[in-house]
């Protein structure tokens, strides 16, 4: 799996869980923050996003401590997937 | 007992009070203050009319969107409610109390967190649709987007009740720091939907300058 295959997914997949009718996945910058200033996300979204992971990707977040880092942004979340999926 | 002693005074001395502004949205047609705001497609599901209305009102909230039917429906109408109620900006928040109630409770966010966890192969919770398996959110909701802190209070019962609205509203005005009552009927069950939202205050609130100053009953005012 690509990094920028997986990224793209991402995009869509983020913005149809998460309900951002307004973002269109071109708008997402996939360096910028997930949280605070970028997309504005809060905690449930970040539940979320756990379970996107886990439903699209079979990725399970191993070490709650890792989910700030991996999270950050699409990029992360993207990395994060290709070195841990199956 | 303090409620008990409250309401045998409320009897004996009732409190009266003044419905300030009030939107009623059914049948995808939206009023408010006795005149038509909106109306959506007959054919309109109710998300295509709540999205609709919403563009109608020009709001820029994206959080609407994560909301599940029954606080879509609930915010939108306070929203209107709020709008068309001249004086209210300068209330303080804590002074606003929300009191709202149904017959479905969140039956329909219920129904959707169920489906989301009856196939035992393919389970995956979805955490924003279990957030809102609980009525009073929709109170939550309005309470962040226009940062009321007063008191609030969700009721669940077999129909709109007209008395229990008023005396809880009236006991509240009569008793605490409150000095309005955002009141609401909003209802969501399947391809049923209905919100009637009302602003409640004290006679004795300045009414000269008020929009809307007609001394409704607030039972005929629901069954218009």
């Amino acid at each position: 799996m690509e990094v920028q295959e997986v990224i793209k997914n991402l995009k869509s997949q983020i913005i149809e869980q998460l309900n951002l009718e307004e973002v269109k996945p071109e708008n997402i910058d996939a360096n910028a923050p997930l949280f605070g200033d970028g997309l504005g996300l809060d905690s449930i979204d970040a539940l979320e996003l756990i379970v996107l992971l886990e439903k699209n990707y079979g990725v399970k977040i191993k070490d709650p401590k890792e989910a700030k880092a991996i999270f950050a942004s699409v990029q992360t979340m993207a990395d994060y997937v290709v070195a841990n999926s199956k | 007992m303090e409620a008990v002693m409250l309401l045998l005074f409320l009897k004996r001395y009732k409190l009266e009070t003044s419905i300030t502004s009030y939107c009623k949205i059914k049948n995808n047609t939206v009023v408010v203050n006795d005149k038509q705001y909106f109306k959506g497609t007959e054919s309109d599901e109710l998300s295509a009319f709540l999205g609709a209305l919403y563009k109608q009102m020009d709001l820029s909230y994206p959080k609407f969107f994560k909301m599940d039917k029954l606080c879509k429906l609930g915010t939108l109408a306070t929203e209107l409610v709020i709008r068309n109620n001249i004086d209210l900006d300068n209330v303080p928040k804590n002074e606003i109390a929300l009191v709202f109630s149904n017959n479905s409770s969140s039956l329909e966010s219920d129904r959707n967190h169920a489906n989301s966890i009856s196939d035992k192969e393919n389970y995956f919770p979805s955490p924003s649709v279990f957030v809102y398996t609980l009525p009073n959110i929709v109170i939550g909701e309005i309470a962040i987007k226009h940062k009321i802190t007063g008191e609030n209070a969700f009721f669940v019962s077999g129909k709109f009740d007209a008395d229990l609205m008023h005396n809880y509203s009236s006991i509240l005005l009569q008793n605490s720091a409150i000095s309005t009552v955002i009141c609401g009927w909003v209802n969501v069950d399947g391809n049923s939907s209905e919100a009637f939202v009302y602003c409640i205050k004290n006679l004795n609130f300045k009414q000269e300058n008020n929009v809307f100053q007609k001394q409704h009953n607030l039972q005929q005012l629901y069954s218009l």
